[in-house]
């Protein structure tokens, strides 16, 4: 697709990026991308650790400049961005509502409104310090949904939550993505659950390997190569029975062992 | 009118106190600690300097000052371990304007006034310094307070949300600075960065937010001055470190009482 004569398409595109390549500290991090997000879909970002996941977010979000290629953004895009890891210093004392007028004071209308959205309304009094794992990334995604944003960029939102702490999780982001009618853009490991509530799935190492929809991407030899053929199982068996999940642990331990490996 | 050179200083204290309170606040949320030292060990540099050239002291500290700071928020931004490179700088700049001091040709320099402040010298010109950059070091904070706060939890989040993280450490940076230049003449170049760290640590156990906290060490960081200025008075001891003394004895009470506060 991203030979296509692409200025009709992308001008379309929430946002999207043009032989992108960015350079850290001497690596080539990620190598001629060529990505767009339509509005309203929900795309997952898969590929083994070191392969630039985080730092195509971070370059689509503006915190890393590309070192060729470009971003083009639509007008006026508003970007909702929850971060794969928030450590707030112990010395920082915030409650919830404080963490959500960050950096701009809200109604306490509208940060209800978010919280609410996220599922964790009664936390509003909060200090951050106190949330579990779960409530502190729903947090998170109140903070992103604030200003009702065009589209949630999620970076392994689910790092540190249990498998149905995870799963409830990505429910909670398909909710909003109805309710909001907003693009979803993440990466996570948690390919099984993850991929199955996709539209479209992107496989990057360094260079998009593949992409497609879930079914076409576990498919794809590119994807075999990097994760072997041992989540597409995990893939059937999520497709067949939502609620039955006591073989995941297992398989996503093998995915692990796989990227370390690779 | 006898008690005016303590009414002067006391004023000074309250000044420093106050310009230091939230500009500790993100020293300590930011674990800035060295970067406080090497930018006010700096400052003895920045006297050196300033006698040298004849210049007004406090111009040249705050020139120095600057220049440590802007070199050690550049250092901060890559990605090999900083804490050691920190620690090289705090204590180079101490160390070379130790020497750069000594080798002036103008041996009147009393080096312990630059080291530990001169508080009870504090003339009236110096208090309209203090008070004029502890004022513009403030308004800065408050000016830029969320989008600080925000580019202190998390670099990232505050891009995706339209704030600039550099441009936010440029001013803590700024007013670090401007802090520095300040405070020498109250504390000395030793003691500035405990008056930025202790008064904010003591006031961490009684906030729930970040605006209370920095009120807080405000209130923690005068009643310091104003109860290191008694108690050197009552017991004939330097001033500087009498002050320091005090904000650490509140904060070892601060400390022995957080537990309690915490249900």
């Amino acid at each position: 697709m991203s030979d296509l004569p692409s200025s009709g398409r992308h001008l379309l595109s929430l946002i999207s990026t043009h032989n992108l390549t960015l350079r850290l500290n001497g690596q080539t991090v990620l190598e001629d991308i060529n990505i767009a997000i339509e509005a309203g879909e929900i795309v997952t970002i898969v590929g083994p650790n070191g392969s630039g996941k985080s730092s195509l977010l971070r370059v689509l979000i503006g915190a890393l400049k590309p070192t060729s290629g470009s971003v083009k953004r639509a007008p006026d895009l508003r970007i909702g961005y929850v971060p794969q890891k928030l450590q707030i210093d112990a010395t920082l004392p915030l409650t919830v509502r404080g963490f959500l007028n960050l950096p701009r004071r809200q109604s306490s209308g509208v940060v209800a409104a978010a919280l609410t959205q996220a599922g964790v309304s009664d936390l509003a009094k909060k200090q951050m310090a106190d949330l579990s794992g779960g409530q502190f990334q729903r947090v998170l995604l109140a903070r992103a949904l604030l200003d009702k944003p065009d589209i949630l960029i999620l970076d392994e939102a689910t790092q540190g939550l249990d498998q149905p702490g995870s799963a409830a999780f990505y429910r909670q982001i398909e909710d909003v993505r109805s309710e909001m009618g907003c693009a979803v853009l993440m990466v996570s490991h948690d390919l099984h659950v993850v991929m199955a509530a996709s539209d479209r799935v992107l496989c990057l190492n360094g260079h998009v390997c593949c992409e497609g929809t879930p079914e076409i991407v576990a498919d794809a030899p590119e994807y075999r190569a990097l994760f072997g053929t041992g989540t597409q199982g995990a893939l059937a068996l999520y497709r067949h029975e939502h609620t039955h999940s006591h073989d995941h642990d297992h398989d996503h331990d093998h995915i692990h062992e796989a990227h370390d490996a690779g | 009118m006898l008690d005016d050179f303590l009414i002067r200083a006391a004023l000074a204290g309250i000044g420093v106190a106050l310009a230091a309170a939230p500009l500790g606040c993100f020293v300590v949320w930011r674990r800035m600690a060295y970067f406080g030292d090497a930018t006010s060990h700096a400052a003895l540099l920045g006297v050196a300097l300033a006698l040298s050239l004849e210049l007004p002291v406090f111009g040249g500290v705050l020139l120095v000052s600057l220049a440590m700071a802007l070199i050690v928020s550049g250092l901060n931004g890559r990605s090999i371990s900083t804490d050691a490179l920190l620690g090289v700088m705090a204590h180079g700049a101490l160390a070379i304007g130790l020497v750069a001091v000594s080798l002036l040709p103008n041996q009147r320099v009393d080096l312990s006034t630059y080291l530990f402040g001169e508080i009870l010298a504090v003339t009236r010109a110096d208090l309209l310094i203090i008070w004029g950059g502890a004022t513009v070091s403030v308004v800065l904070l408050i000016w830029r307070w969320q989008a600080l706060l925000a580019a202190t939890l998390n670099p990232d989040l505050a891009t995706a949300s339209g704030v600039n993280p550099r441009r936010e450490q440029l001013i803590l940076t700024l007013a670090l600075a401007l802090t520095v230049a300040v405070a020498l003449k109250v504390v000395g170049a030793l003691l500035i960065a405990a008056m930025l760290i202790i008064p904010a640590a003591a006031a961490r156990p009684f906030s729930r937010s970040p605006e209370t906290m920095a009120i807080m060490a405000a209130i923690i960081g005068t009643v310091s001055a104003l109860g290191g200025l008694a108690a050197s008075f009552i017991f004939d001891t330097p001033t500087g470190p009498s002050i320091v003394s005090t904000a650490a004895i509140l904060f070892a009470i601060s400390a022995g009482v957080a537990p309690a506060l915490r249900r």
